[in-house]
């Protein structure tokens, strides 16, 4: 089969298939087994960099220099109260002063990664994949047990008639970021299977540089039609009914692996280690449970490059649709 | 049928007042209106404007870069919800047009769909955007048709002198009336209050300035059948105009009742001067004959027989044609006998001569006489004068009463006073005071008064007579020589 999502490696197809939770994600079951252990190896570890951190502290005079993170809005980033929360939780973990960096796109944070200007980022799947040979991933989060997400599609409430993509032709469609997996290369990907570009296909396109952007612009009628992530949409109508309410989801994508966080070139394997230690600690102590429920996520596990081959599988047959019609 | 003109002052001067009051009170409060409207207007497109201009410049980058998200950020700045209370003077939309006045974005993008007209969400935008695109004024436009429901503010988006768009915004109308409605009805509120105060002040000026015209008027009324005395009128006593329309009024007033008074006197005179001729004609008339019948008697008494009875007959008739002759003599006053000069011992013999009668109605007499030469005037006459007044005064002076007598002179007259009290002259007897046989008592033969004044007529003097409740003077004035 040529269709890239009907791949084996593909985790969103694959889910359903009875090997899939052993073969494609075996740290799921490992967690389980050391779900106690973990928990008070965790605590002592914990307590050590503390103390760690404190006599290093007390001996060298200046602080260590702090851990840089790029985060987009592949999360709900505009809670301020709540990041500034997550920051001061990760410094406790890390023992390091925690600094959060946010730009307007996506591409920013990217570059700033690659530049070295970032040690960490929260990026999309899409953005990872194109920069594989730079970044290492560090977690995934867990969303409803599982690291991976949808693309929705959604229109206005109001719009009671379209019911797919095909009645969106020549409407005025709304994008998150040009290197967002969700708001972008999915929508992209689905009309390329169709021989067309969202250029051609819809009267006019927009980006809004997040995804809360672009279901504001559904719900009050500036868009027609837009691709949103599945987790902020749903994590939207628990937060702010009133919003995801004006907005009707009418096509819901296959399961992609969840934005990752991934590391810079530069960071030392123990600093990455220390990292994805913080972040997969979260969910064993009450102030990470805060945090998670904060996130409307479960928690953060190890993943591999190749849960995020289905993305990658997408950008490739767009690349070649492209060259084809060039 | 009442005219306004023939209303009475009274009413029309407060009615005045009043209109005066409301018509200058409604005209400030429609001018405060009026000018409130314009500054409401003029304050709507001043921020209009600066907002727009805020909007339009923060729209060059948006649009230039095609980013129809940011623009809708920009545009819709100025429709988030805010704590305050909502002002009516907020624009109800607002609408970016690209050059092709084409909708790129707008804050209601389900009534103004993008890359459409304006026109079909709202029509009356059609006249300022039609087809093909309408080259509109590189500046900022105020549109206000009247008969559009809303006021349009059209201002260009321009980058680097390049029109790249056009920025429309709309604000509606009816708010604004709302506002001048509630403004209008303070206007009116206010002015009511102050008609409330200002409307019986008027009316109370008003009636106090027609208040002297009024009695002036009233005082006017009174003067048609009788003139009234002046002391009767009560006149408001001021400087300005009506002040001195009433002074005039009054003094024209007094005047008409001197000139009435002279009338009277002239009229008087003028009785008692053809009284007597008639009188000096009658007595001529019987003097002559009576002086031949009294010659004929005399003759017969000292040549005639001397028969009793005859006698007796001859006596009664002499004792007649003798009483005849008395009050004819008494009619006839003759002025023009030359005696000597009066001296001021006439007056001490006048005092001698009465002192009896005084002393027999215990009457308190004074006489004051600043006299100290003789005067070129006859003493007879003088002295009949004095007498007569004094005996008048004897007669009507109670007992214990008192009588006064001034004798004074100046360079070219003599002055005689005498006062006593005493019930005083019935007013309506005073003018016919100077006729003869007119007695104020029983003894009296009425002919006192008319001597006197035929002897001051006669010395070319006047005589005048003056009666209070308690008192009656006369006083006379005679020219000397």
């Amino acid at each position: 089969m040529n269709h890239p999502l009907s791949r084996p490696y593909c985790s969103p197809i694959l889910r359903d298939t009875a090997d899939a939770g052993t073969n494609a994600l075996p740290y799921l079951g490992k967690r389980a087994q050391w779900h106690a252990f973990n928990q008070r190896l965790l605590q002592y570890l914990g307590a050590w960099m503390l103390l760690l951190g404190w006599v290093s502290w007390g001996w060298a005079a200046e602080p260590l220099p702090p851990v840089r993170i790029g985060l987009t809005p592949v999360f709900l980033d505009d809670q301020a109260a709540f990041v500034s929360e997550w920051r001061k939780y990760l410094e406790l973990h890390l023992a390091r002063p925690v600094v959060f960096i946010r730009r307007g796109s996506y591409r920013e944070i990217v570059d700033m990664l690659r530049e070295g200007k970032l040690d960490f980022a929260w990026l999309c799947g899409y953005p990872y994949i194109r920069n594989k040979p730079y970044f290492r991933l560090v977690a995934t989060p867990l969303y409803q047990g599982e690291p991976l997400y949808q693309s929705y599609l959604i229109v206005p409430d109001n719009d009671k008639q379209t019911l797919s993509i095909n009645e969106l032709r020549g409407k005025i469609f709304a994008f998150s970021d040009p290197d967002s997996n969700s708001g972008h290369l999915y929508p992209e990907y689905i009309l390329a299977q169709k021989g067309e570009t969202a250029t051609h296909y819809f009267a006019k396109t927009f980006y809004t540089g997040s995804h809360r952007k672009v279901i504001e612009a559904v719900a009050t009628g500036l868009a027609q039609g837009a691709a949103v992530d599945g987790y902020i949409w749903d994590t939207l109508a628990l937060s702010h009914p009133e919003l995801t309410r004006k907005t009707r989801v009418i096509a819901k994508s296959p399961q992609f692996g969840h934005p990752p966080f991934v590391a810079g070139q530069r960071v030392s394997v123990a600093r990455l280690i220390a990292m994805r230690r913080a972040l997969l600690s979260m969910s064993q102590d009450q102030a990470g449970l805060v945090m998670l429920k904060g996130l409307n996520l479960d928690g953060f596990v190890e993943s591999e490059p190749r849960l995020y081959d289905g993305i990658a599988d997408m950008f490739h047959f767009i690349e070649k649709q492209r060259n084809v019609a060039l | 049928m009442l005219h306004f003109k023939d209303l009475s002052l009274g009413y029309k001067i407060p009615l005045r007042v009043v209109a005066l009051v409301m018509v200058t009170a409604s005209v400030l409060a429609s001018v405060l209106v009026y000018r409130s409207v314009n500054d409401l207007r003029d304050n709507l497109i001043a921020n209009a404007t600066r907002m727009g201009r805020v909007v339009a410049d923060t729209l060059v980058e948006p649009m230039l870069h095609d980013d129809v998200w940011r623009a809708f950020e920009v545009v819709n700045i100025p429709f988030r919800p805010s704590p305050k209370p909502a002002n009516d003077q907020n624009a109800e939309y607002m609408v970016v047009l690209d050059t092709a006045n084409l909708v790129f974005v707008s804050n209601q993008p389900e009534r103004f769909p993008m890359m459409r007209p304006p026109a079909i969400a709202d029509p009356i935008l059609a006249k300022f955007f039609q087809k093909p695109a309408q080259p509109w004024p590189n500046e900022l436009t105020v549109v206000d048709t009247p008969s559009s429901q809303a006021l349009f503010l059209l201002i260009p988006i321009e980058s680097d002198g390049v029109r790249i768009g056009t920025l429309v915004m709309n604000y509606p109308k009816p708010p604004f009336a709302a506002r001048l409605r509630s403004l209008a009805r303070d206007a009116v509120l206010i002015t009511l209050f102050v008609l409330a105060t200002l409307l019986p002040l008027g009316i109370y000026w008003g009636r106090r300035m027609a208040a002297p015209l009024l009695q002036l008027s009233d005082a006017m009324g009174k003067v048609a059948p009788h003139l009234p005395d002046p002391e009767d009128i009560q006149l408001e006593e001021s400087k300005d105009e009506i002040g001195r329309l009433a002074k005039s009024f009054k003094r024209m007033l007094t005047e008409l009742k001197e000139k009435e008074q002279l009338q009277q006197q002239v009229i008087t005179s003028d009785r008692l001067a053809a009284l007597g001729r008639l009188a000096a004609g009658v007595a001529h008339e019987i003097n002559n004959p009576l002086g031949g019948m009294l010659n004929a008697i005399s003759t017969f008494k000292r040549h005639g027989e001397k028969d009793p009875l005859t006698l007796k007959t001859v006596s009664i008739l002499e004792r007649g044609l003798l009483q005849i002759k008395e009050t004819v003599a008494a009619l006839l006053v003759e002025a023009k006998v030359q005696t000597r000069p009066f001296d001021p011992d006439d007056v001490t013999d006048i005092c001698t001569l009465l002192q009896a009668e005084i002393e027999q109605k215990h009457i308190a007499f004074t006489c004051e006489v600043s006299l100290i030469e003789a005067l070129p005037i006859s003493a007879t006459l003088v002295r009949q004068v004095i007498i007569n007044l004094l005996l008048n005064a004897i007669h009507a002076t109670q007992p214990q009463g008192h009588i006064y007598l001034h004798i004074c002179r100046d360079s070219t007259h003599l002055f005689i006073e005498v006062r006593n009290e005493g019930s005083p002259i019935p007013p309506e007897k005073v003018p016919y005071l100077f006729e003869p046989f007119t007695s104020f008592s029983e003894n009296g033969n009425g002919l006192g008064l008319w001597v006197i004044y035929q002897v001051v007529q006669q010395l070319g003097g006047l005589i005048t007579v003056q009666s209070e409740p308690t008192l009656t003077q006369f006083r006379v004035q005679l020219p000397l020589a």
